[in-house]
């Protein structure tokens, strides 16, 4: 009977539970849902053994439940509870007027100005290697080489030392961090495009042969419009880790601004709060790029035709 | 009507009389090197084509069709002998642009529609846009595909991707075709239909045709001569001279003489088979 009485409804609604578990919005909020729980467990198990300590060495009482709330209330915890993060996210961006210093819009743009600035210059740079390597045979095996030994140098490790001696040559600001994103995000483009601008199958090859085409009308008729795909998926690639060597760009300037800045700062004063709502927001901004990378990819290809 | 008939005379007996050779090849052979043993696909290939000739090659699979045209049409270096292409090198007529290729698959750029796949051959000869619209709504519309032009390949079926392939070479009207089993996936009467519209275009414009094929009426229908191939290595048995009336329809081929013709080239087939075992 009350099972009954408790399936009734959910009779009269069938499609509700079984819908938001067959699109994507039911799984990800399970998902949200376990991070979160874990987080706070989290939480309370990191920060306890800094609270024990000191209500023993107070002398103080202390039950389990009194200790969970404290865990999650710390000024400077090892790992701040969620609310904490969001508040800190609340006041420092919704709080605060976007040219203050202490906004975290302001410091996400300054980020994300030379993440897309790194961004577009490696995205040119690795295009034309790769019609360089595509076109030229000697390139081919000289250049590629290169580029793939380019990426074995920890360059997260090396760019503080970049920056300080751009610094000391009289590039500061946009640039060296711009030049820090180029440099990781340029390989993605060069190997996705060497691929993509190879892609047109010999019977496409041919075709043009017997036009008798050019270099540069094969180039633009063919070889381009093939490799838009492939451009796309390397772009996706590209923007996160351009965003990554923006924030690495940032820590050794002295803190002055941006979202590596304020890890920094944070991390100087043991903010912890802080810094997760520093990481929060680039996280955030990661996706954000990926996805509108992603939008006007689909946006390109059915231009162009694919299927949906 | 009348004047019609008369301008068809007109040109097939300037195109008789030239008799100029567009096609040259001598003891011509070819042999592909692979990773375990060589393919020998040609061998000791002799044949002219005319300006205004329709040939035909049929023969068994794999026995060096697509590879003859392609030596042709320059996409193939010959290993043995010797091959001129309107006087001149293949590769020489290859920059002129002197033929127009319909390769076995559509090889459709699946980006471009219809319409704008049979102007990229005009677009890399530069004709102006208007031309390109007329040429590619002409185009269409003589393979049965007029209203098609939005879309894209993907959209379309096999044979209607082969047909757009066949608008596509005719587009820049190459004085020279050369055509790779063009309708072989095409059902039986759009197949009938296009030989009909292909014959007219022939008599119409005198252009020379190489034209591939596994049907022997198709071949017998279209062709003023038809190149009977081996199995590989591919060499020629038997070429079949193959005239009949230029007004034929698709009906002359319960005539006598179509069935004699039909009955030559498929005993020069079998020929060639016993060769192999
Ligand atoms: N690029 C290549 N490398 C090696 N062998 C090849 C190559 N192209 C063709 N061949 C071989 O040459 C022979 C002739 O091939 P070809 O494509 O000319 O045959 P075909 O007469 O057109 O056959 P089909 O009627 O099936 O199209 C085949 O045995 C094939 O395996
Ligand atoms: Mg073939």
């Amino acid at each position: 009977m009350t099972t009954e009485a408790i399936a009734g409804p959910s009779k009269s609604t069938p499609g509700l539970l079984s819908r938001a578990f067959a699109g994507r919005s039911g799984p990800l909020a399970v998902v949200c849902l376990a991070i979160f729980v874990l987080w706070y467990l989290g939480t309370v198990w990191l920060n306890a053994p800094l609270l024990i300590d000191r209500y023993e060495r107070e002398g103080q009482d202390w039950s389990i439940t009194g200790l969970a709330g404290d865990a999650m209330a710390m000024e400077r915890p090892i790992l701040p509870a969620p609310h904490q993060v969001v508040e800190e996210l609340n006041k420092s961006i919704l709080q605060r007027s976007v040219t203050s210093k202490r906004s975290l819009i302001y410091h996400a743009w300054v980020t994300l100005s030379s993440t897309l600035l790194g961004f577009a210059m490696g995205t040119l740079l690795g295009i034309v290697l790769a019609v360089g390597i595509v076109h030229v045979n000697t390139l081919d095996r000289s250049l590629l080489p290169w580029v793939i030994a380019s990426q074995t140098i920890p360059i997260l490790a090396i760019a503080p030392m970049v920056i300080v001696v751009l610094g000391n040559i009289g590039f500061t600001g946009l640039v060296p961090k711009a030049l820090i994103s180029m440099y990781l995000c340029f390989f993605p483009v060069t190997i996705g495009m060497v691929k993509g601008l190879r892609s047109p199958d010999p019977l496409q090859m041919d075709l043009m042969r017997t036009y008798s085409a050019s270099k540069v009308q094969v180039f633009w008729q063919l070889r381009w419009p093939s490799s838009v795909p492939f451009l796309f998926a390397s772009l996706k690639v590209a923007i996160a880790i351009s965003l990554v060597g923006a924030i690495v760009g940032e820590l050794p300037t002295g803190a002055q601004a941006g979202i590596g800045a304020r890890l920094l700062v944070g991390s100087y004063y043991g903010q912890t709060v802080q810094i997760w709502a520093a990481l929060l927001t680039a996280a955030a901004m990661a996706g954000m790029l990926v996805a509108a990378m992603g939008g006007i990819e689909r946006l390109v290809l059915r231009r162009s035709g694919a299927r949906p | 009507m009348a004047l019609e008939a008369v301008m068809q005379q007109g040109e097939a007996e300037t195109a008789g009389s030239a008799a100029r050779p567009v096609i040259e090849v001598e003891n011509l052979s070819l042999t592909f090197e692979t990773a375990d043993a060589p393919v020998y696909a040609l061998s000791e290939v002799n044949l002219t084509v005319n300006a205004g000739d329709f040939v035909s090659f049929i023969g068994p699979s794999g026995c060096g069709k697509t590879t003859l045209l392609r030596v042709i049409a320059d996409l193939e270096h010959q290993t043995g002998g010797t091959i001129s292409v309107n006087g001149v090198s293949p590769e020489e007529a290859r920059r002129a642009r002197a033929y127009g290729y319909v390769f076995q698959a559509p090889a459709l750029y699946p980006w471009r529609t219809v319409e704008r796949n049979v102007m990229l051959p005009l677009e890399i000869m530069g004709m102006t846009s208007a031309e390109r619209q007329a040429r590619a709504a002409r185009y269409l519309d003589l393979v049965n595909l007029g209203g098609f032009e939005k879309k894209f390949p993907w959209q379309l079926s096999g044979g209607m991707q082969q047909r757009v392939s066949i608008a596509r070479a005719l587009s820049f009207e190459p004085d020279l075709l050369l055509m790779d089993e063009p309708f072989g996936a095409l059902d039986e009467i759009t197949r009938d239909h296009l030989n009909e519209q292909l014959l007219r275009l022939w008599e119409r414009t005198g252009k020379t045709v190489v034209f591939v094929t596994h049907s022997i009426p198709e071949a017998v229908f279209l062709s003023s001569k038809i190149v009977v191939m081996s199995p590989r290595p591919g060499r020629i048995i038997d070429v079949i001279d193959c005239n009949l009336p230029a007004d034929r329809t698709l009906d002359s081929r319960e005539s006598n003489e179509f069935a004699e013709i039909a009955h030559r080239v498929r005993e020069g087939l079998r020929a060639g088979h016993s060769y192999d075992d």
